[in-house]
């Protein structure tokens, strides 16, 4: 109905306008603008940049995740890779130097995600079951590995990564620009970006049109293997100790991160600008109960809240539509 | 049933604008229209499904309120729609009864249930087994699930939404007898339909609607499909094929050997020529979609062989297949063809994107004038990048889709019911594509269950039957008995 039709348009531009594109946005520059007012050390370029650099890790793992998610999957397993990577690149760097820490530390990201490409593809394996289990197992083998200690190195070239800063700014901030730009180029401007949104709208339609939607959503998961595993390396870098338990939850902070954005977990749709706007709405809700001396019991409750308002937005604006 | 003033917008667009109606129980109610006419509108108001923005809705002269479907069956209104509502994994009875169980404290009573059923199977006269689960029936058996749902809950008023759209011929006569049986029985029924004759056969009454106005209700007996076109479009418009051509070649595009994808289709065996159209015709279920699936590479085919443009087809994806210069617009452009959340340029371009890639970057200027060429030539007025072509119309959805194979010209088309639920206007203008992408060269192979399409447009026929080959047509004998027969299997005369 053309009558009928173009009125939806217009009023799915009307709500998209005034909740998708600038309500996160919006929430962004209140959160932004309250913390700048309410706490003078907020509004610090040093404040600014050790938020960019502890949230950095986990900016990676959901731009990752949503170029995952647009094609129509989910990757619970970036928490285990991040750990695995972290620990078995400290142990390859004990025994061969950190440039074959930081190799074998990719390897084991691009492995994992190979696996969870080829189950959830080929395997037919459902990606939120399939990755579950992988993230299970990684856990498992970071736990017989190391035995449950904490395994660690004093390798001054292994800290660079972690620590090093160009123009008195740290690493961290420069790799997750470059991720997120690179991400922002491949969905926007490249064949593998179009596919990507192809399969996870329409999969069957994509194939129809000549898209290999296996080697298109393998190809995400291998992305999402190996920018976790860079996660990893960072913060073994960074701290210089990694134990099986590290950064157990990570993968839903992220994913966390990728709804608040106001991408869609469906598929088919989003942009990686929203899910690093996603990443520093909860940063800054972290780093407002820290400046402000709130009770820090209270932060995740307000996070949760945060990401259920988000993805009632998604939902009641979709319903009207 | 009477409605007053009825006005709809949506977002500041007039959907329906002072529509004022009044049905007669005991008929049935022809509502025609072209796309966007709003027609399913003012279906969805009376069932209940969209709420009018201003006017009246009055039942056996009262006035009622309907806010939503359950509350429109509370007053007799049922709605059979478009998109089936049944759920798939449940049984017939469980579908009937479905939201309207008979219990006791919490307890199904299924003995009651049964004696229930049985008592509307014997009243209305048509039957489906009450345990079968839903999701394995055919369409058509599906929908009578449908209506016996609301008659369980008593409805006066049934409406139905493009009912036929999706049928097979024989199955719509099924259908049309049911229709029949229940306005004998006293009931009203409200017939959307895009299908003039269809209307003009069953119809007591017809309501043409365009551009959210009712232009006209007057009977049926005095209207012919020329003045119903001509009150749907405001002008005159004729329903007429273009010109046939003639192949432009005599070395076959497709050659089809022996092929066979058990148990969907066997032993098939034909060819298309270059600037040939050959229309596939044969029932529902006949083999045509996943004989045309199987050449596209979409699915395996167990034996025979195929060649094209004289060379053996190896190809084991769309992909392969699209790389050789063939294209298909599949069956269901919603769940086949198109990625709705996606523009137009983007459901266009997505098979060639390759060539407008310069060092791994998409030229996006250059995609777009492309997208914009091959937009304006196919009359689609509307914006090729940033809407969803979700929003756009059924004949635009299905020219984006035709499109898609007109970026590059591909050498042979394989279309699966190209005009299905799509307006005349739209039809017309698909027929128009069709015969000039002919006339450039392409081979066509038109799969239809439109018998004037099979007719109009094509230079050869092929009718399947139960999987295999029923008959060749050519030119010559290609008529509306002959291909009938075909398609049942019965003998020609003098056979």
């Amino acid at each position: 109905m053309i009558a009928q039709e173009s009125g939806r348009a217009a009023e799915r531009k009307r709500i998209a306008f005034s909740t998708g594109e600038l309500g996160v946005v919006l929430g962004f520059l209140l959160l932004f603008i309250a913390l700048s007012i309410f706490s003078p050390v907020f509004f610090t370029p040093r404040n600014l940049l050790n938020i960019v650099d502890q949230w950095a890790p986990i900016a990676l793992i959901a731009c990752a995740g949503t170029l995952v998610i647009m094609a129509g999957g989910f990757d619970l397993s970036a928490g285990a890779t991040f750990a695995l990577a972290g620990i078995l690149s400290i142990l390859a760097t004990n025994v061969a130097g950190p440039v074959a820490g930081i190799v074998t530390g990719l390897g084991v990201g691009f492995l994992i995600g190979l696996v969870n490409a080829l189950l959830t593809t080929v395997g037919r394996v459902n990606t939120f079951i399939g990755t579950l289990a992988t993230a299970i197992i990684g856990r498992g083998i970071a736990t017989a590995i190391t035995g449950g200690f904490i395994v660690s190195t004093d390798s001054e070239g292994f800290a660079i990564l972690g620590t090093a800063r160009v123009l008195g700014i740290q690493l961290s901030v420069y790799i997750l620009a470059l991720t997120a730009i690179a991400c922002t180029l491949v969905v926007l401007r490249t064949p593998f970006g179009r596919h990507i949104l192809a399969c996870g709208g329409n999969p069957e339609a994509a194939r129809l049109s000549g898209v290999s939607v296996h080697l298109t959503r393998g190809a995400t998961f291998v992305i999402s293997g190996l920018l976790a595993a860079l996660a990893g390396l960072m913060v073994a870098s960074q701290v210089g100790s990694v134990q099986s338990t590290t950064g157990v939850g990570i993968e839903f902070t992220a994913i966390a991160a990728v709804v608040i954005g106001g991408n869609s977990i469906f598929g088919g749709e989003g942009a990686i600008w929203r899910t690093v706007v996603g990443v520093f709405i909860l940063a800054m809700i972290g780093n407002g109960f820290t400046l402000l001396g709130l009770n820090p019991t209270y932060q995740d409750i307000v996070k949760g809240l945060i990401i259920l308002v988000a993805v009632g937005i998604d939902a009641w604006t979709r319903k009207k539509i | 049933m009477e409605l007053q003033s009825i006005e709809k917008s949506f977002a500041g667009i007039h959907a329906l604008r002072g529509i004022d109606l009044g049905i007669r129980a005991g008929t049935i109610h022809g509502l025609i229209g072209e796309n966007g006419a709003g027609k399913s509108t003012l279906g969805r108001i009376i069932a209940g499904a969209t709420t009018p923005d201003l006017g009246r809705i009055l039942i056996d002269g009262k006035q009622v309120t309907l806010s939503g479907p359950r509350d429109a069956l509370r007053h007799g209104v049922g709605l059979v729609a478009q998109e089936l509502n049944v759920i798939p994994r449940m049984s017939v009875i469980d579908n009937v009864f479905l939201g309207n169980e008979l219990a006791r404290g919490g307890r199904l009573r299924l003995r009651s249930m049964r004696r229930r059923y049985a008592e509307l199977q014997e009243r209305y006269g048509f039957a489906v087994p009450a345990d079968t689960v839903v999701g394995s029936l055919r369409l058509v058996e599906q929908q009578k699930v449908e209506i016996l749902r609301t008659l369980a809950r008593d409805a006066e008023i049934i409406i139905m939404d493009e009912p036929t759209a999706a049928l097979p011929q024989n199955d719509a006569s099924t259908l049309f007898d049911i229709v029949r049986s229940l306005r004998q029985r006293g009931k009203t029924i409200i017939y959307v339909s895009h299908f003039l004759n269809e209307v003009l056969a069953m119809a007591d009454f017809v309501t043409v609607l365009k551009d959210g106005h009712l232009i006209d209700t007057s009977p049926a007996a005095g209207e012919t499909p020329r003045t119903l076109v001509r009150k749907m479009l405001g002008q005159e418009m004729d329903l007429a094929f273009p010109a046939k051509t003639s192949p432009v070649g005599s070395h076959p595009v497709l050659q089809v050997e022996g092929l066979s994808r058990a148990p969907a289709f066997q032993d098939v065996s034909f060819s298309v020529l270059p600037g040939e159209i050959v229309g596939l015709a044969g029932l529902v279920g006949s083999g045509r979609t996943e004989l045309g699936r199987a050449i596209y590479g979409a699915d395996r085919f167990t034996s025979g062989s195929v060649r094209f443009n004289g060379e053996a087809l190896k190809v084991s994806s769309p992909k392969d297949a699209i790389k050789l210069g063939i294209g298909l617009v599949p069956e269901s452009r919603k769940d086949q063809g198109l990625m709705l959340s996606m523009d137009i340029m983007d459901n266009m371009t997505m098979p060639h994107l390759g060539s407008y890639t310069r060092a791994g970057l998409i030229n996006e200027p250059g995609r777009k004038a492309a997208t914009s060429r091959v937009a304006q030539r196919l009359k689609i007025m509307r914006p090729v990048s940033g809407l969803p072509v979700r929003l756009l119309s059924g004949g635009n959805q299905q020219k984006v889709l035709l499109g898609r194979w007109m970026m590059r010209n591909a050498k042979l088309l394989i279309i699966d019911e190209p005009t299905r639920g799509v307006d005349v206007g739209a039809k017309q203008a698909i027929y128009v594509f069709l015969n000039e992408l002919a006339q450039q060269g392409m081979a066509i192979l038109l799969i239809s269950s439109e018998m004037e399409e099979i007719l109009g447009l094509c230079n050869r026929a092929v009718v399947m039957r139960e999987g295999r080959v029923s008959r060749q047509l050519m030119a010559g004998n290609l008529t509306e008995d002959s291909v009938r027969r075909a398609a049942f299997g019965m003998q020609e005369d003098g056979e």
